[in-house]
């Protein structure tokens, strides 16, 4: 009796897990079979789980591969977009990002950890007190900053602002970087080895799986960003996949949306994603701890 | 061999050695400097720098596009006025009550669920998910499946006999679907965390539990639950402030309206200063944000302090 109760529970368990996992990926799988979906199939053919006719054509189209001509027919404004363009940008944004804010904060974060300096406890506690800061309070000033340069609708001026640093970068890899016993370091430095060689000899190599998880982390904020590269970067040469999807909903008639477009368009930004999850799922799931919160 | 090398010649000049190991205890100012420079560099002109500036502004008339002239407090007197304020205010606080309310009971059922029984990479992933997908493209996908004419959920209602709902664009209705896509989008998340947190608790807790003959409901919250508390509180504490700052979402589905029942304090401040060109004012409204999110921080902190977990 008592086992079967049990068996009862962990049936319901699964159940439940499985209506989350199912309430997670539908909308995603909704998206997908939109985007194959002929415009002109969306009054009647819009419930059932697999499109009648499907077709590549809204791909096509958002990535600029039809004249204007076949895009109206296929139900587009007409408006250039051109996603492989915007594919190209966010990739480059978040990929310099990713690099150099990576190297820059693990720099700091060691001199923070393990170098003896005066106002090491001040530069820390500014730091830290900076992670409560919200973002748009600095996005305002920075935004007029590049104007006055001249930098919008720039790489420089869109990356910029994060590239050599986030407070948090610095604050996880020092978590981490204290963890090291010194004794590994103490032996390198007998053997004369300065603090450099130490620290690219020694110290980074020993941290690849925080380096590659803040890394991860860097990489999806950047991809994800919306606000800064939509207001500093809009123009066609540095607009990326988020700020694009917007100008697209923008430019698409408010009374009926190009939907199929759309939804080709968004796939486009999570495809690369997905394909992290895929590449690197056991290393990000187990990354998820309250370290890598933000 | 380079190893012996290094040994004779370390003996043999013991002076240069005994400074190099000075250099390591007593301080490395030199070192540090170099370390450093590239993170200060970029703190100081992007943090620092734009922190003053936007305290200037609000105390200016700046519009981008003449030189900012000094008003005094003028902006945070007419901000102190302004309806339009404390009703974003209004919307965000119950935009980011709802949020976590239904984060993290869900969460919390989640993980739990999962912590009991299964360790599979595979489900985790796929609640991983939607933290991957960029707000904008969230934003845009739900208001596809809430659209009134042709969206799924609007069709499924019409299947099952019910009415066609405007979900994004009722009065009644907006906030709270903006809140319940907010929701879809982090709970996975949130559930990975407190999942991570439940790891840490001893399993012996758990087999004496069930050989005194306990239920999983109990269970979870006599053991599960209590051992969870700092985690918890962190995760309320961080999810607050998170929330609190929504802005795609609006930004995408709603734009704030209707009739400004969606318009959070984000996009209020965005609104002031990108819309209207009211940098100087948007930035005071930006400060008094910074200020309200320092006061919540603090007390928080302190009630987190207080519920420190009985594992010790």
């Amino acid at each position: 009796m008592h086992s079967r109760h049990i068996r009862v529970g962990r049936l319901l368990a699964w159940a439940i897990i499985c209506l989350a996992m199912l309430c997670t990926l539908f909308p995603i799988y909704w998206m997908l079979r939109t985007s194959v979906t002929p415009a002109g199939d969306l009054f009647s053919d819009n419930f059932s789980l697999l499109p009648k006719h499907p077709t590549l054509i809204n791909f096509k189209r958002v990535i600029g591969m039809t004249n204007l001509a076949e895009t109206q027919a296929a139900g587009g404004s007409g408006a250039r977009i051109n996603f492989l363009l915007y594919l190209r940008n966010s990739i480059i944004y978040a990929g310099v990002v990713v690099l150099v804010q990576t190297l820059a904060c693990s720099m700091a974060a060691y001199a923070l950890a393990r170098l003896r300096f005066r106002g090491r406890t001040t530069i820390f506690t500014v730091l830290v007190a900076s992670l409560m800061i919200p973002p748009i309070f600095t996005l305002l000033p920075n935004f007029a900053l590049m104007k006055q340069l001249h930098l919008l609708n720039t790489f420089a001026g869109l990356i910029a602002p994060s590239l050599l640093m986030t407070p948090f970068s610095i604050f996880f890899l020092r978590q981490f970087f204290l963890s090291i016993p010194r004794e590994v370091e103490e032996a390198a430095v007998l053997d004369g080895a300065s603090r450099w060689t130490v620290f690219f000899r020694v110290i980074m190599p020993m941290s690849k799986g925080p380096l590659m998880t803040i890394g991860l982390t860097l990489w999806v904020w950047s991809w994800k960003d919306f606000l800064w590269p939509l207001l500093v970067a809009p123009k066609e040469g540095t607009r990326v996949l988020t700020a694009a999807l917007d100008i697209f909903l923008q430019q698409s008639p408010n009374s009926s949306p190009d939907w199929t477009g759309l939804m080709a368009a968004s796939t486009l930004t999570v495809l690369p994603v997905v394909l992290l999850l895929v590449i690197f799922g056991r290393r990000m799931v187990n990354a998820i701890s309250f370290t890598g919160i933000k | 061999m380079s190893r012996v090398l290094t040994r004779v010649s370390a003996t043999s000049v013991p002076r240069q050695q005994s400074t190099r190991r000075g250099s390591l205890t007593h301080g490395d100012g030199r070192a540090a400097v170099l370390f450093l420079l590239p993170a200060v560099v970029g703190f100081a002109a992007f943090y620092i720098y734009p922190a003053i500036r936007g305290t200037w502004y609000s105390l200016t008339d700046y519009n981008l596009l003449s030189a900012p002239h000094y008003v005094g407090l003028k902006n945070f007197r007419t901000l102190a006025h302004d309806p339009q304020f404390w009703e974003s205010l209004r919307v965000t606080v119950s935009f980011v009550l709802m949020t976590l309310a239904s984060q993290m009971i869900i969460a919390l059922g989640l993980a739990g669920l999962m912590h009991r029984i299964t360790r599979s990479v595979l489900v985790r992933a796929v609640l991983l998910l939607p933290w991957l997908v960029p707000n904008v493209t969230i934003g845009l996908l739900w208001m596809w499946l809430l659209d009134t004419n042709l969206g799924f959920f609007n069709e499924l209602l019409r299947s099952l006999g019910g009415s066609t709902q405007g979900f994004l664009t009722a009065p009644s209705l907006a906030l709270p679907s903006v809140a319940g896509i907010t929701t879809w989008a982090g709970a996975g998340y949130v559930a990975l965390l407190f999942y991570a947190g439940m790891l840490q608790i001893p399993q012996h807790l758990y087999e004496s539990a069930s050989i005194d003959g306990a239920g999983e409901m109990r269970i979870f919250f006599r053991i599960t639950l209590p051992l969870l508390k700092p985690i918890i509180a962190l995760v309320l504490v961080v999810s607050l402030i998170g929330s609190f700052q929504v802005f795609d979402v609006v930004a995408v589905t709603t734009a704030g309206g209707p009739i400004n029942l969606t318009k959070v304090i984000y996009y209020y401040i965005y609104d002031e200063a990108f819309r209207h060109l009211r940098m100087g004012y948007a930035s005071a409204a930006a400060l008094s944000l910074v200020l309200i999110l320092g006061i919540l921080t603090y007390l928080q902190m302190r009630l987190l302090r207080a519920s420190t977990s009985d594992l010790g």
